[in-house]
């Protein structure tokens, strides 16, 4: 259950407590976001919306040890990322989280099987155990057969699912989705969203995501708003949301 | 190696590019070998110089002939252990473009003097007994593909002029790689015979082996002495320093071939340095993304090192590699006109070396930048 009252409780699979992003431009401060809680179980697959501008970015990027607060503390699974140093929040990255991308950001030169296998380079797995895990992760997107192909061979819709079978190949405990429809047209996109909701439904992954449009916000289990770095309202196909927290 | 795959799609992702960079590094180091060459081979008289050897020329210059009566008075002084002399002839065979150096020596003493250029004995006692006889070095022989018993021509302008008949008795071979086969050597006593008179019994220089190399300062002091104020003053100094002097007529060269070399690398390193700093700016994104998804900054440090070694590994041993089959060409093509060209294999390590080092270098400033490089940054830079 999706919570943003700061009272989730222990077995909470995230949890973010009184979050604060401040960034300095020009000799001002701005504050991104204030005082930010939620708390997401397994399963969970939560959408954030809100203006640009709002900290839904930000959010992600501290969720995803690629940033680091200016205050509050986020856990994952237990562990808190928040005052790791930058090589295990690197090592953290490659074991709990998997990204995807807007715009894919696959490596050209490489093949779709090259690009899957890229995050079990950095684990001890054989080339054959490798070589499964890839064909599986193609398989769950249906790409099997585009294995040897390269970015540029591939639509739009198709490099996006390459970029999913990337970030789920190590079996990550969440995925961190940024825009993953804004460069796709409403065929594509519905595509990759059955993907996404295949992926929370069927093999149970926790799946937080930005997006701009509410017909793909719509598919996730919960949306929730930022505005000004500040969550103000939840709404949730599945439960009820609490809000709350520090906003 | 499982990174492998990565850093190879990542070079050849721009083919034209690379090549082009490669070749720039060939070219560097095909430069490098073959300077670094014509300075080793300007220095070789220098370097293979006996330690315990002295040359006595005029002290006016070396073009300035001798008297021979100073070799019993050379011989007199304590720590000389023995002494040849040799004059230049200048000639040339059949063609003017067949140039190589011809001596005429004093068969005597030659061997006990220069003891690291073989003559077999049989070739040796061959020459001994003929009056018109030569030993030419090995390379000049091959050069000309002559063999023994030959009659050999040589035309020259000096003494009196016209053409000079030899027969060819030996081929002598240097004891190391770097002595000098390509000098032809006839004997005194014909040239004596043949030259006209008013340069009769004078001699180009002489050279004299002392006992002990810590006997040279005090034996050459002493030769210079004796004929000081003089007709003839002599000048005396060891072997190296001849053959520096010799080398220094030919204006700095080493610092010429120094400040050539290092213009080009360090041309070299703005070119790599550019090609990866630019490299490295077309990949930001993906770089980022890789660090993103767990590659430490290290790793990305690593890729993009490799990168730059494996142009500049491919890039040197090709460059190298030319110059292994360049430099004989090239020796022959020059016909003699240069002391021996020979591609040493510590210039092949040095200029590895310094390709490797070329090759961090580029690589180092890009690699750090982008292991540094914050992946929220350059995601929003996308």
């Amino acid at each position: 259950m999706i919570r943003v009252d700061g009272n989730g409780n222990s077995s909470s699979l995230i949890k973010v407590r009184g979050l604060n992003k401040t960034y300095s431009r020009g000799g001002e401060t701005i504050q991104v976001l204030q005082g930010l809680n939620l708390d997401a179980d397994k399963g969970d697959f939560v959408a954030f919306m809100g203006p640009s501008g709002s900290g839904k970015t930000t959010l992600l990027n501290l969720l995803g040890g690629l940033d680091v607060p200016s205050a509050g503390s986020i856990t994952v699974d237990g562990d808190e990322i928040t005052h790791m140093s930058g090589s295990k929040l690197t090592e953290w990255r490659a074991r709990h989280v998997g990204f995807i991308f807007q715009m894919y950001n696959l490596i050209p030169v490489l093949t779709a099987y090259q690009n899957v296998e890229l995050p079990l380079l950095l684990t001890k797995l054989s080339k054959a155990d490798r070589r499964k895990h890839v064909e599986t992760a193609l398989s769950v997107v249906g790409l099997a057969d585009r294995m040897s192909h390269y970015p540029r061979q591939l639509s739009g819709g198709q490099e996006q699912r390459v970029t999913i079978a990337r970030a789920i190949v190590s079996d990550p405990t969440f995925l961190l989705c940024d825009e993953p429809t804004g460069d796709l047209d409403r065929k594509s996109a519905d595509e990759i969203m059955a993907l996404i909701e295949e992926l929370v439904g069927k093999y149970g992954k926790t799946v937080l995501m930005v997006t701009h449009d509410p017909l793909i916000a719509a598919r996730a289990h919960t949306t929730l708003h930022l505005e000004k770095g500040v969550l103000v309202e939840g709404k949730s196909s599945r439960q009820s949301v609490l809000t709350g927290g520090a906003a | 190696m499982k990174f492998s795959g990565l850093i190879f799609a990542n070079l050849f992702r721009k083919k034209i590019r690379l090549l082009l960079t490669i070749g720039s590094f060939a070219v560097a180091l095909f430069l490098f070998a073959f300077l670094a060459v014509v300075r080793n081979a300007f220095n070789r008289g220098a370097d293979v110089a006996g330690a315990d050897r002295l040359v006595v020329i005029d002290r006016v210059s070396i073009i300035n002939l001798i008297p021979l009566k100073y070799r019993d008075q050379i011989l007199q002084i304590p720590g000389v252990k023995c002494i040849t002399h040799n004059n230049w002839f200048g000639g040339v065979y059949q063609d003017e473009k067949n140039f190589f150096p011809q001596f005429v020596i004093d068969p005597e003493n030659q061997r006990q003097v220069f003891p690291e250029l073989k003559v077999p004995d049989d070739q040796w006692n061959a020459f001994l007994k003929d009056r018109e006889g030569a030993i030419a070095g090995a390379r000049t022989a091959e050069r000309f593909h002559w063999k023994i018993g030959d009659r050999i021509p040589i035309k020259t302008t000096l003494y009196g002029g016209g053409s000079w008949e030899f027969n060819l008795d030996g081929i002598y071979h240097g004891e190391r790689p770097e002595n000098d086969e390509t000098q032809f050597w006839f004997q005194w006593d014909y040239f004596e015979e043949r030259i006209p008179q008013v340069v009769k019994g004078q001699i180009g220089w002489y050279v004299l082996r002392v006992n002990s190399p810590d006997d040279s300062v005090r034996v050459a002091k002493a030769i210079d002495e004796k004929f000081a104020n003089s007709p003839n003053e002599t000048k005396t100094e060891t072997e190296s320093a001849f053959a520096a002097g010799w080398v220094k007529q030919f204006g700095n060269i080493q610092f010429l071939i120094m400040t050539i070399g290092t213009v080009v690398f360090f041309t070299l390193l703005l070119v790599t340095g550019n090609t990866m700093a630019i490299s490295v700016r077309e990949r930001t994104s993906e770089l980022a993304v890789l660090k993103a998804i767990g590659f430490s900054g290290r790793a990305v440090l690593f890729f993009v090192l490799a990168e730059s070694l494996v142009i500049a590994i491919v890039g040197g041993l090709l460059g190298l590699g030319l110059a292994l089959l360049a430099v004989p060409a090239l020796a022959n093509a020059l016909n003699g006109m240069l002391p021996q060209l020979v591609l040493e294999p510590s210039i092949l390590v040095l200029g590895l070396v310094a390709a490797l080092l070329v090759g961090i270098a580029s690589g180092i400033l890009p690699g750090l930048s982008a292991m540094h490089m914050r992946v929220v940054n350059a995601l929003r830079r996308v």
